[in-house]
C-alpha cells in the first residue's frame, strides 16, 4: 500500500533537444551539464523538494543512460525515500502491444497506474529544459484557491517576443479564455512556461479520452489543453515572476550561464532556503596558480587554472595550461585548454582537448560579417588539434588536425 | 575490489591536546583540512580505497561535529546493509577509553563479532594517501603477525611517544625504541599497523591481565621478539599534524601540484561529505594566486598563497595571504591578513588588520566576531 501524496509531479526529460545539436548527441536535454556543476533536472528536481514534494516520476525516452545514471536512487535530492521519491517512466511494452511515448500527453497516459497508486489529489507537469526557481506549493494554492481544473504558469514576456511563445489571454479573475500558439499578433504578452497543475480526476478523464481520439497527436499543448477548454473547464493562468529562462537553443543556454555572472540577474544559486541539489564529484578543491587571471567567472572543484579566465563558466576538472585565454565561454567537466590556446564565445563540451595555440570562437566585435557570428560549439571527447581554428556558429563533432 | 578480509579500525580521538585550538569544539578526526576535508576522511578513504567495508571508528569526546561529519557512512559509500561504518563511543564511562589497550578491550564485543581475519589501525593525525591493499600483499609475502608502517625521515618535534623501528635485510623489525632522543633520519612508526584480528584480541587480553596499558610499551616493544612483526615503508606525501604549525605547513604544502597529484590521486580519491555549494564566484577587479580554493566561495579581494575552504567571502580591497580560511568565514572589505588560521563561521568586519609569522600563525577560533 502506497500512502497518498497529495501532489505527484511528472517531468517530461525524453525530448531529444535537437537545436542543441552536439550537446545532445550522446545525453537528453534535461542531462546537459549547467552553471558550472548542474545538469538542466537540477532545477525542475530541486523546485520539486524544496515546494515539499515527495512523488517525482521522470519520463525519459531519448538516449536516458546518462540521465538514468545522473538520477540514480534520487539521494542528492532526497528523493529516495521508502515508498516515493524519484521514479524513471521509461516506455514499456504491454500485452497489447510497444509504443514508444507519443506525445507529452500519451506519456503520462502510458504512466496512469504509477500516479493512481499515490491516489493524488494534483498532478504538477513539468518540463526538463528550464532553468528557474519557483515555489510549486504555491501555484498550487491557487489552483485550490481557484477551484481549477488545470493551472497553467505563465510568465510576462516582451511584447517583441511574444509571438515566439504559447499565449495565454485570460479573464480579469485570471481565467483562460483562449491560447494562442505562437500568434502573429499577440493579444497579451502572458507566455506559458511549460508547467502545469492539474486535479488528477479531471487529467486523468481527458487523457484516457485524448487517447482514443481521431487525429490527436497526443500533446498537452495541441490537444488536452484546447480540449478542456472548449469543455469549458475552468483553466486558470498563474502569474510567475522571477527568473525564467527556457535553454533549449545554444544562445539561450550560453546567455543563461552567462546571467549566473550578472549581479543583477535574479537567480542565486547561493541561496540556502531555495538550494539546488546536485550530484557532487569527488575531486580535490580548485587551484589558481601564480599568474593566473580570473575575472567574474564561475570555476568549479578540481580545476587547475594557469591561464586567463574572463566572464566565463568552467566546470569540474577543467585544467587551463599557462598563456590560454578563455572569455565569454562555458567549458564542461575534464577539459584541456592547452599553452596559448585562445576560446571566446564557445561552449566545449565534456573531456575535450582544446591543442597549444588553437582559436575556438571570436568576439563579436572582431567579426564584420554580424550574420557569420555566433557561439562555437565543440562536442565531447574531442581532440582539437595544436594550431587549430574553429569559426565562430560553428558546431564541431568530429577531431580536428593539428596545424602545422 | 569489494569484500577483502580485512576490517579497519580508526582512533578519531588521539593525540588532540597537541592542537588544543583546534579540538577545543572537535575531536582530532573532524578537524578540517584542505579546503574541503576532514581529517578522518583519509584514512577512511584510504581504507575504502583498499577494498575495506567494515571499519569501526573510535570516538571519545566532543564527537558531535564528527558523527554530523559522517551521518551514515554514505559519502564513504559505507551506508550498507552488511558491514559499513560503526560508531564506536565509549559504552558508559570516557575513561574506558584512557589509552589504546584499554580501548581495545572496551570494543572487544566489536572485534568478537567480526569475521574478519586482518585489522588495519589508523589514526587521524597522518595525512597520506596510502594503499593498504599493498601493505596487505606485503604482510602475506612476509607471513607477518604484524605489519608496522613507517615512515623515514626527521622526527616531527612535539610527535608523542615516537616510536623508532630498525629492521634487518629482510625488513623483519630488529629493535623498538620508544620515545629515543634521536638527531637526523630514523624510520618512525606512523600509528598504522596491520595484525591478525585474532592476535589482536589476544596482545590485548594479555595486557589486560597484567595490568600494563602501553600499546607501543607493551604490544609493540614488548612482543616484537616472540612475533614476526615486519616494517612497511611508506614514500609519499604524509605529514604528522603535531602542532598548529604543522597544520598551518601541511595545509600550505597543498599548493604543490606534486603533493596534490599525490594525495589526491584519480584511482584512489579522498571522499567527504559534501555540501551543494555552487561553484566558486571570482568576482571584477579579484586577483587569486598560487591559492586552493573550495567550492562557494566568493572572492572580490586578493587571495595569495592561501588555502580557502567552501563558503569563504573575500570582500573588496582586502588581501589575504599566506592563510588558512575554514568554511564560511566572511572577510569584509579593505581587511589585510597574513599568516592567519581563522576556524570556521568567523566573521571579520571591514577595515581590519590581522598578522602572524611563518613560524607561528595566529589562530582565530570558530564562532568569533574580530
Amino acid at each position: 500500500m502506497y500512502p497518498k501524496q497529495e501532489v505527484v509531479a511528472m517531468l517530461l526529460a525524453g525530448g531529444q533537444g535537437s537545436r542543441l545539436g552536439v550537446l545532445t548527441q550522446k545525453l537528453a536535454k534535461p542531462a546537459v551539464p549547467f552553471g558550472g556543476k548542474y545538469r538542466i533536472i537540477d532545477f525542475p528536481l530541486s523546485n520539486c523538494v524544496n515546494s515539499g514534494i515527495e512523488a517525482v516520476g521522470v519520463l525519459t525516452q531519448y538516449q536516458p543512460l546518462v540521465l538514468n545514471e545522473y538520477i540514480g536512487s534520487g539521494q542528492p535530492w532526497d528523493l529516495d525515500s521508502m515508498n516515493s521519491g524519484v521514479r524513471i517512466l521509461s516506455p514499456y511494452q504491454q500485452i497489447k502491444g510497444t509504443d514508444w511515448y507519443k506525445g507529452t500527453a500519451n506519456a503520462i497516459y502510458q504512466n496512469i497506474n504509477y500516479i493512481d497508486r499515490y491516489n493524488p489529489n494534483y498532478v504538477v507537469i513539468l518540463s526538463g529544459d528550464h532553468i528557474y526557481k519557483m515555489d510549486y506549493s504555491k501555484m498550487i494554492a491557487f489552483h485550490k484557491e481557484n477551484n481549477a481544473d488545470c493551472t497553467i504558469a505563465v510568465i510576462d514576456v516582451p511584447l517583441a517576443e511574444a509571438s515566439r511563445f504559447g499565449i495565454m489571454n485570460t479573464n480579469p479573475d485570471g481565467s483562460i479564455y483562449e491560447f494562442e500558439e505562437k500568434p502573429e499578433h499577440p493579444k497579451s504578452t502572458n507566455a506559458s512556461m511549460g508547467i502545469y497543475v492539474f486535479s488528477w480526476d479531471k487529467l486523468r478523464k481527458y487523457l484516457i479520452e485524448d487517447e482514443t481520439t481521431e487525429g490527436s497527436e497526443h500533446d498537452f499543448g495541441k490537444d488536452v489543453l484546447p480540449k478542456m477548454l472548449e469543455d469549458g473547464q475552468r483553466m486558470f493562468a498563474y502569474q510567475f515572476q522571477g527568473y525564467w529562462k527556457d535553454v533549449g537553443t545554444i544562445d539561450s543556454l550560453w546567455e543563461a550561464n552567462m546571467d549566473l555572472l550578472d549581479p543583477n540577474v535574479p537567480l542565486d544559486l547561493s541561496d540556502e532556503s531555495w538550494k539546488i541539489y546536485s550530484r557532487n564529484p569527488v575531486v580535490p578543491p580548485q587551484y589558481i596558480a601564480d599568474g593566473a587571471s580570473v575575472q567574474n567567472s564561475l570555476i568549479a572543484d578540481g580545476c587547475d587554472i594557469r591561464g586567463t579566465i574572463d566572464f566565463s563558466v568552467l566546470f569540474s576538472n577543467v585544467v587551463v595550461k599557462p598563456g590560454a585565454v578563455v572569455q565569454d565561454s562555458i567549458i564542461m567537466p575534464g577539459c584541456v585548454i592547452e599553452e596559448g590556446a585562445v576560446v571566446q564565445y564557445a561552449i566545449v563540451s565534456e573531456n575535450t582537448v582544446i591543442g597549444k595555440n588553437a582559436v575556438i570562437g571570436a568576439r563579436p566585435e572582431d567579426i564584420e560579417d554580424k550574420d557569420k557570428w555566433g557561439i562555437a560549439v565543440i562536442g565531447d571527447t574531442l581532440n582539437i588539434g595544436a594550431g587549430a581554428s574553429v569559426e565562430p556558429k560553428a558546431m564541431i563533432s568530429k577531431d580536428i588536425e593539428e596545424v602545422k | 575490489m569489494r569484500g577483502n578480509n580485512v576490517m579497519g579500525i580508526i582512533f578519531s580521538n588521539l593525540h588532540e591536546n597537541l592542537i588544543s585550538q583546534l579540538t577545543e569544539l572537535r575531536t582530532m578526526g573532524a578537524v578540517p583540512f584542505g579546503g574541503r576535508y576532514r581529517l578522518i576522511d583519509f584514512p577512511l578513504s584510504n581504507m575504502v580505497n583498499s577494498g575495506i567495508n567494515k571499519i569501526g571508528v573510535i570516538t571519545k569526546s566532543n564527537y558531535q561535529s564528527l558523527t554530523d561529519h559522517l551521518g551514515a557512512g554514505k559519502a564513504w559509500d559505507l551506508s550498507r546493509q552488511r558491514n559499513g561504518l560503526f560508531i564506536l563511543p565509549p559504552f558508559m564511562d570516557p575513561a574506558d577509553y584512557a589509552n589504546r589497550v584499554k580501548t581495545f578491550n572496551s570494543i572487544m564485543p566489536f572485534l568478537k563479532n567480526s569475521s574478519e581475519e586482518y585489522v588495519v589501525i589508523s589514526d587521524c593525525d597522518v595525512i597520506c594517501n596510502i594503499d593498504f591493499q599493498k601493505v596487505f600483499e606485503k604482510h602475506v609475502e612476509n607471513g607477518a603477525d604484524i605489519t608496522l608502517v613507517y615512515k623515514r625521515g626527521q622526527l616531527p618535534a612535539k610527535l608523542q611517544n615516537p616510536t623508532v623501528l630498525s629492521f634487518d635485510s629482510k625488513g623483519k623489525v630488529i629493535d623498538v625504541l620508544v620515545d629515543p632522543s634521536i638527531n637526523g633520519s630514523c624510520s618512525f612508526y606512523m600509528n598504522i599497523m596491520l595484525i591478525k584480528r585474532e592476535l589482536l584480541m589476544e596482545l590485548v587480553n594479555k595486557c589486560i591481565s597484567k595490568n600494563t596499558m602501553s600499546f607501543k610499551r607493551d604490544i609493540i616493544q614488548g612482543e616484537y621478539k616472540n612475533l614476526n612483526v615486519y616494517g612497511y615503508e611508506f614514500k609519499g606525501f604524509a605529514p604528522v599534524i603535531t602542532s598548529m604549525s604543522d597544520y598551518f605547513n601541511a595545509n600550505m604544502a597543498l599548493k604543490d601540484g606534486d603533493v596534490r597529484s599525490d594525495l589526491f590521486r584519480g584511482d584512489r580519491p579522498i571522499y567527504t561529505k559534501v555540501r551543494d555549494d555552487m561553484p566558486t564566484k571570482y568576482g571584477l577587479g579579484s586577483k587569486v594566486s598560487n591559492s586552493l580554493i573550495g567550492n562557494g566561495c566568493s572572492i572580490e579581494g586578493e587571495v595569495e598563497n592561501c588555502v580557502l575552504f567552501k563558503g569563504v567571502h573575500i570582500g573588496k580591497g582586502t588581501k589575504v595571504s599566506n592563510c588558512v580560511i575554514m568554511q564560511d568565514t566572511k572577510i569584509g572589505s579593505n581587511c589585510s591578513l597574513s599568516y592567519v588560521v581563522v576556524d570556521k563561521d568567523v566573521v571579520i568586519r571591514d577595515d581590519k588588520t590581522l598578522a602572524g609569522q611563518p613560524s607561528y600563525p595566529v589562530y582565530i577560533s570558530k564562532l568569533s566576531v574580530v
